[in-house]
């Protein structure tokens, strides 16, 4: 017996007494045949929409991570154990500008995405070269920073707080240098195979990924170093 | 070179683990020289280690599952021994090598024993069940096995390699910090669990993305079989439960090697903020868990008794409200913390409403099984076991959620019996079930029934004398984790607990013998046509075992019970339905992209352990360069031919008419 076979929609066995409370209509409820989204009964969806949406699932994730550091930040911003607190090691000028480069890297990052969709191979490779190398002059000015606090002796394992500190902005850190990997096989995926279906899928990962980090840069820039600014 | 690791890591001087640790070698050299001296490596490589095939993974995970079942099963075998002859008396377990046994025990039967147990029957049965042909992510999907295989590789390499961590299933600090443990046995924890955590999220991600995007046509939310809802559930509480694990996992990891001050007493850390994070994925897991197993037993029920679920509705909202109010009942686990009435008040209640979801489910299966025809196969003795034990142990739990019972019952044997009375009994209950009702559909034959119901009687005889004595014990005072005691009240409840396990080991040898049995009787025990039980839904419609494609045509679902209606129409009309017009599918190539990731990763975290730096690096470099090399494989997909698709599917519609002819003669005419 086939299963593809359609059952006629007006069943005698929608009688069956045991079978109240189970769902026979058509209607509501996403039934019917119409777009194939995968929201409801329209079948599978389509492999764009299966592999971006994976990939939200796949960052939503990631941000639950990052808000258990925030978490623990939170909870430790406080807890400087004699060492310096906030406005004692932040400057916010520096942050200022390391904000303001990951910011541009992100534009150029949604600029590649707009020249992907013009299948433009040289504006596409320029926009992600920008990209890249705002994103990496973001983490040098992050190193930067970390190793004149370690320098003055306002490392991790001075105090909780800085321990949180670190592990926090440095979580961050990992993420743009693995973006910043990520970036580079990108590249040369497009120069070697074109704007190919999953190529393309992938550039559009990319981008969110790209994006999430921004919008973790801002909370974090607001809540570690504005707000530790004055606590 | 080798950082901390020297000679002196093997544990010369005790004869235990040394015994144990040879004759596992011994094991797997043999099966290693036999695969190939065989031949048979070719063939493990193409069909199972490179496969991206849900129902390989599946079957696999259930395979790491089972035996990580026995390893720390006979972890639960030395507790037991131990205590009961450690009355008045030291035993033949030292403090710090029973201390490593009680911690191994809980960290391997939750993280590899129960999770890959309900991830394989996931994997195997939702893509059947929602009448499509794989998973969103299939190589993703066969990563997420390997790296769960080298949690499981790395925790029993401590055995012989260096000590496992004994600070219990979940290393509360400051014992778990450098001072009070410094020794490579919560390195080997942390590791372990960061490399399988993230085979699980992953698991998470590509199951949600599954359920929610590929279903057959026609197959809306409010059609899906209540397994595929559970696994839904449980999977968005991976994806929003493990990360918490790994962050906690992390800041523990940087406390220990980088002299960060997350958690320790000096430097203004917070050891209970540990506690609370760590639960904060804790109790999660335990839906994650037990979820699925209520979707297990909600397909096995309905089965055997011959008639559909009853409140199927309601068994969906009970089971997405157990999902969101898992997240807000953690800090029942610390009750003791004190963070003062009002919070403890506010969390006892949540905990004890949590218990009307399952309520409800209880109901739903009991009025399931009224009035109909109840077929008590070894899957139906297992679900009605859970019903009953399952609500022992959930009683139990609302008497733990109230905080000064709480206050009195905390740390104690009560406790103890309480989680293994509701773990086991779903959990457990539901992996034997489930592999019991499911094994057909893998493997093409049934699973024999005397040594399962022999196995099934003496298990749950085994289990009630096992942990029923530990209420009373807890009752009595005992606290759990005592390596020797000098009450001699307990002693006569510590040996009935002892005579429980014997039982439990008799139990264990039927499920052995019940697999033996089954393949020597294997052509007695054949499912010809594909649905050896009479079942309800999409995965009993294809072969057993099914095609690689599952489906030769997607189904089109009409209603709650898609593969019930099919066959009563074929019933009705004497005939099945008119043969499809065949397609050549379409399916994902197989990749060795998750089985060298693994490979990488265990030895990236065995360098972590030791200190030993430059593997660590070397290891990441492979990890990156195995990315960029599977991404840029060019074809990713191989084409099965239409007519191969008809030839494999005329086969199937053979048996089933054959069976249709059988039934027409049984059925009288209406």
């Amino acid at each position: 017996m086939s299963a593809s076979q359609a059952v006629p929609a007006a069943h005698p066995r929608d009688m069956d007494p045991y079978t109240l409370g189970h769902a026979h209509d058509t209607s509501g409820h996403g039934g019917g045949h119409g777009l194939a989204t995968g929201h409801g009964g329209g079948g599978p969806a389509s492999k764009r929409v299966i592999v971006g949406y994976g990939f939200w699932i796949f960052l939503l994730s990631d941000i639950v991570m990052f808000s258990a550091f925030f978490a623990a930040h939170a909870v430790l911003q406080t807890a400087t154990s004699g060492g310096p607190a906030g406005r004692d090691v932040f400057h916010l000028n520096h942050v200022a500008f390391e904000t303001a480069f990951l910011l541009l890297s992100s534009f150029a990052c949604g600029l590649s995405a707009v020249a992907t969709e013009a299948r433009s191979q040289l504006w596409t490779q320029v926009c992600l070269l920008v990209t890249g190398l705002l994103g990496a002059a973001f983490l040098l000015m992050e190193a930067q920073e970390f190793h004149s606090m370690v320098l003055q002796g306002d490392g991790p394992s001075r105090s909780a707080f800085l321990s949180s500190f670190f592990a926090l902005v440095g979580l961050h850190g990992l993420h743009v240098t693995a973006g910043l990997l990520w970036l580079g096989t990108m590249m040369a995926q497009v120069y070697v195979k074109g704007f190919r279906p999953n190529i393309m899928r992938r550039l559009v990962c990319f981008n969110l990924f790209w994006h999430a980090l921004d919008i973790i840069w801002v909370a974090l820039f607001t809540l570690v170093y504005l707000v530790g600014e004055v606590r | 070179m080798l950082g901390k690791l020297s000679w002196q890591a093997v544990p010369w001087d005790q004869p235990i683990p040394l015994i144990a640790g040879a004759v596992v070698l011994l094991i797997v050299v043999a099966i290693m020289a036999w695969v190939i001296l065989k031949g048979h490596l070719p063939y493990l490589w193409r069909e199972w280690i490179t496969s991206v095939d849900h129902k390989r993974i599946g079957v696999m995970y259930s395979l790491l599952g089972l035996v990580m079942l026995l390893r720390g099963f006979i972890d639960a075998i030395m507790m037991r021994s131990q205590q009961a002859v450690a009355f008045n008396a030291p035993g033949y377990l030292p403090p710090e090598h029973y201390d490593q046994i009680f911690t191994a025990h809980g960290t391997i039967m939750i993280f590899f024993g129960a999770m890959p147990l309900i991830i394989g029957m996931m994997n195997f049965v939702v893509p059947l069940q929602l009448g499509v042909r794989d998973v969103a992510f299939p190589t993703l999907n066969a990563t997420s096995f390997w790296l769960t295989a080298t949690g499981a590789l790395l925790v029993n390499l401590s055995l012989v390699i260096g000590e496992f961590a004994r600070t219990g299933w979940l290393p509360y600090p400051p014992l778990s910090e450098l001072p009070y443990s410094p020794g490579v046995g919560v390195d080997y924890y942390i590791w372990a669990l960061q490399i399988s955590g993230v085979g699980t999220l992953m698991t998470g991600i590509n199951f949600v993305t599954t359920i929610l995007k590929i279903r057959a046509p026609g197959m809306n939310y409010l059609r899906m079989p209540i397994f595929c809802w559970t696994a839904l559930a449980a999977n968005l509480l991976i994806v929003a439960a493990f990360p918490v694990l790994t962050a906690t996992l992390a800041m523990l990891a940087l406390d220990r090697n980088l002299g960060f001050h997350f958690f320790t007493n000096t430097g203004g850390g917070n050891m209970m903020m540990f506690v609370n994070l760590i639960w904060a994925w804790g109790h999660p897991e335990v839906y994650i868990l037990a979820l699925p197993s209520f979707g297990v037993f909600s397909e096995i029920i309905p089965t055997f008794s011959g008639k559909p679920l009853f409140g199927y509705r309601s068994m969906v909202m009970a089971t997405m409200f157990i999902c969101l109010v898992s997240f807000t009942v953690w800090l029942h686990h610390f009750f003791t913390m004190g963070a003062g009435p009002d919070v403890n008040a506010m969390f006892g209640i949540a905990t004890s409403i949590i218990a009307v979801g399952t309520g409800v489910k209880i109901y739903n299966w009991m009025f399931t099984m009224y009035g109909g025809r109840i077929r008590y196969t070894v899957p139906m003795l297992w679900s009605v076991a859970f019903i009953v034990t399952f609500t022992i142990g959930g009683m139990t739990g609302v008497l733990l959620a109230v905080p000064p019972a709480d206050f009195e019952l905390h740390n104690s044997m009560f406790l103890v019996a309480h989680f293994h009375n509701v773990i086991i009994g779903s959990v457990l209950f539901a992996a034997f079930g489930g592999i019991t009702y499911w094994f057909p559909k893998a493997f093409g034959f049934r699973l024999h029934e005397g040594w399962g119901k022999a196995a099934f009687w003496l298990f749950l005889i085994g289990f009630y004398a096992t942990f029923m004595p530990m209420y009373v014990l807890g009752l009595l005072g005992m606290t759990r984790r005592l390596q020797q005691y000098d009450v001699a009240a307990w002693h006569p409840w510590v040996l009935l607990a002892g005579v429980g396990i014997l039982i439990t080991i008799a139990s264990a040898v039927c499920l052995v013998m019940q697999v033996v049995a089954a393949i020597r009787h294997r052509d007695e025990l054949r499912d010809e046509t594909g649905d050896p039980w009479d079942g309800r839904s999409l995965e009993w419609s294809t072969a057993s075992p099914p095609p690689a494609f599952n489906f030769a045509v997607l189904p089109d679902v009409q209603g709650g019970q898609p593969y019930w209606d099919i066959k009563q129409r074929a019933i009705e009309t004497q005939q099945l339905a008119a043969e499809p017009d065949y397609q050549p599918i379409e399916m994902p190539r197989n990749s060795p992209t998750g089985f060298i990731t693994a490979f990488f990763s265990s030895f990236t975290g065995f360098a972590l352990i030791w200190h030993i730096w430059w593997l660590v690096g070397l290891g990441l470099i492979a990890a990156y360069a195995t990315f960029v090399w599977f991404a840029w494989r060019d074809v990713e997909e191989y084409v099965v031919p239409a007519e191969e698709v008809a030839r494999i599917d005329r086969e199937r519609r053979h048996a089933r008419e054959q069976w249709l002819q059988q039934h027409a003669r049984v059925e009288e005419p209406a």
